[in-house]
């Protein structure tokens, strides 16, 4: 019998005035302001607005401070309110040809055009927790040099000497899909994989790219190059009939180069995983191109035989919003459910007792589920 | 591909998508200011909004193939008419609508004679702070250049 229940309306109510309690802390300590996180946990807001998919670096802060720090709650919280946004339209798409380049490294050429700029990054920091941050000391300003020759890209440099696939091109005659827009369908072109990678969940897609580095799904990859720094977003206006600047976003692509294919047509040449997201994330952008071109089996006949190849798995399943989701739901009232598994348990008990004391059984019947 | 370089080459009128993107980048106090400098402030209609909403910024497969979605971006809009009739779009990224109302204004104002000189000095003082930024962080980021020396092995 389905007994329904009420009475939860003022635990929730008392809960959620708990929760803000808790999320503000000692009321002694100064409330952190959202300029302060945007400044000092930028890195934090930059996961956030890649993984919402949704550029606005003070409603990412806000999120992140909203969430208590709990990064996919933030990300939740921010996709959530980009549906309630209409939308104007598609930009002109980046160049990151054109970048203002911050920082940028390749592992394939030392003497590049532009050079390796290491930036403002952690490689080669020992990761010694720095006390010197306890007392808040006096930050010194950066050093400064004479700006030097335009960063070409490397693909280009590899490109003249055709050893290396193009930039991704589709099949004649696609139309650009948009996952907000179309439920998933696989097989899944490329175009809609990168924006699912794009905002896909960075530990998911480190542990996949990992995955193929250890074997399962081999690329033997490079890094061709890894830029980030602001990129121009244009708007094409009809009123006007030209496009005009919006202002600029911080990106971060990676150009992965794998190794060679070849056949009877087509001589051997490198080919390429690619990797573009919002933010400064490394990590994430050099994970999403080892995905690209592990999941790019179809181009280049190649065997499924791991997971980070499996395209509907991986596409399925990068997405944290959906994960948690469905995950979390598990603790949500499931009572008619278990009591029916249950009385299911205990009738099934019942007949193997009957059984087992030399009793005629009775009708066995399987579990439902 | 081809139509999207060759509209970027050509714009209609060049000066006015400069324009804009300068408007688009200009701080609410940079516009304020230069909104309350003005002699004669024209009366200003709202055509649309100001309103915030979505632009879904693209990308290209990679660098310079086709295109794909990377993901949205928030943007703020207003069109304004001036009781002169000069119709002006404001548009940038972020939620600030009074800023879009604001860079809409300018736009209109930049079509009419009388007010050039103003909307020149605003757009002066714009392109000057993004330029010495933009210098700035261009120094920074030289100056973490990697100059690879080669050590003289002795055997040649």
């Amino acid at each position: 019998m389905y007994v329904a229940v009420k009475g939860g309306e003022a635990a929730i109510a008392n809960a959620h005035r708990l929760l803000a309690d808790r999320r503000r802390g000692d009321r002694n300590l100064p409330s952190i302001t959202i300029d302060q996180v945007v400044e000092q946990l930028g890195l934090a807001v930059d996961r956030v607005m890649a993984e919402a998919s949704l550029y606005d670096r003070a409603l990412a802060a806000l999120a992140v401070r909203q969430a208590r720090g709990d990064m996919i709650e933030a990300i939740f919280i921010l996709r959530a309110y980009r549906t309630t946004l209409p939308r104007f339209g598609y930009s002109e798409p980046v160049d990151t040809a054109s970048m203002k380049v911050e920082r940028r490294v390749s592992a394939t050429y030392k003497d590049l055009p532009g050079g390796q700029l290491l930036g403002p990054t952690f490689d080669y920091t020992h990761r010694l927790l720095d006390p010197s941050l306890i007392a808040d000391e006096t930050v010194e300003e950066p050093a400064v040099k004479e700006p030097g020759e335009h960063v070409m890209r490397v693909s280009d440099i590899l490109d003249g000497e055709g050893l290396i696939e193009g930039d991704g091109q589709m099949p004649e005659g696609h139309v650009m899909g948009d996952l907000t827009r179309e439920p998933m369908e696989f097989p899944m072109a490329r175009d809609l994989r990168l924006q699912a990678l794009a905002r896909g969940d960075e530990g998911f897609l480190l542990a996949l790219a990992y995955s193929t580095q250890r074997g399962y799904g081999r690329t033997h990859p490079f890094v061709g190059e890894v830029r980030i720094g602001e990129v121009e977003v244009e708007l094409d206006l009809p009123e006007l009939g030209f496009a005009v600047s919006l202002g600029t976003v911080r990106v971060t692509e990676c150009q992965m180069v794998n190794q060679f294919m070849g056949s009877a047509k087509q001589p051997p040449q490198f080919t390429r995983g690619y990797g573009l997201v919002f933010g400064q994330s490394e990590r994430k952008a050099m994970s999403m191109s080892l995905v690209d071109r592990a999941l790019r089996t179809d181009e280049f006949s190649e065997d499924i035989v791991a997971p980070a190849q499996d395209q509907e798995f991986v596409i399925s399943h990068a997405d944290n919003v959906q994960a948690t989701g469905f995950v979390e739901h598990l603790k949500l009232p499931h009572y008619v459910d278990f009591q029916a598994e249950l009385d299911l348990v205990r009738r099934m008990r019942r007949d193997y007792e009957a059984a087992n004391s030399g009793e005629t059984p009775k009708e066995q019947r399987e579990a439902a589920e | 591909m081809m139509d999207a370089k060759l509209k970027q080459e050509s714009p209609p009128d060049p000066a006015r998508k400069n324009a804009m993107g300068l408007l688009a980048r200009a701080t609410l106090g940079e516009l304020d200011a230069a909104w309350e400098a003005l002699a004669d402030k024209p009366e200003v209609h709202p055509v649309r909004g100001p309103e915030t909403g979505l632009v879904m910024v693209r990308g290209r497969i990679g660098g310079a193939g086709d295109p794909f979605n990377l993901g949205e971006a928030t943007v703020s809009r207003a069109t304004i008419r001036l009781s002169t009739g000069e119709i002006g779009h404001g548009q940038l990224l972020g939620t600030d609508k009074e800023r879009a109302r604001l860079a809409a204004i300018f736009d209109a104002l930049s079509q009419r004679d009388g007010n050039r000189a103003e909307v020149e000095a605003l757009l002066g003082r714009v392109a000057e702070r993004l330029s010495k930024e933009e210098r700035r962080k261009a120094e920074e980021t030289a100056a973490t250049r990697v100059d690879f020396f080669t050590m003289v092995r002795g055997d040649d």
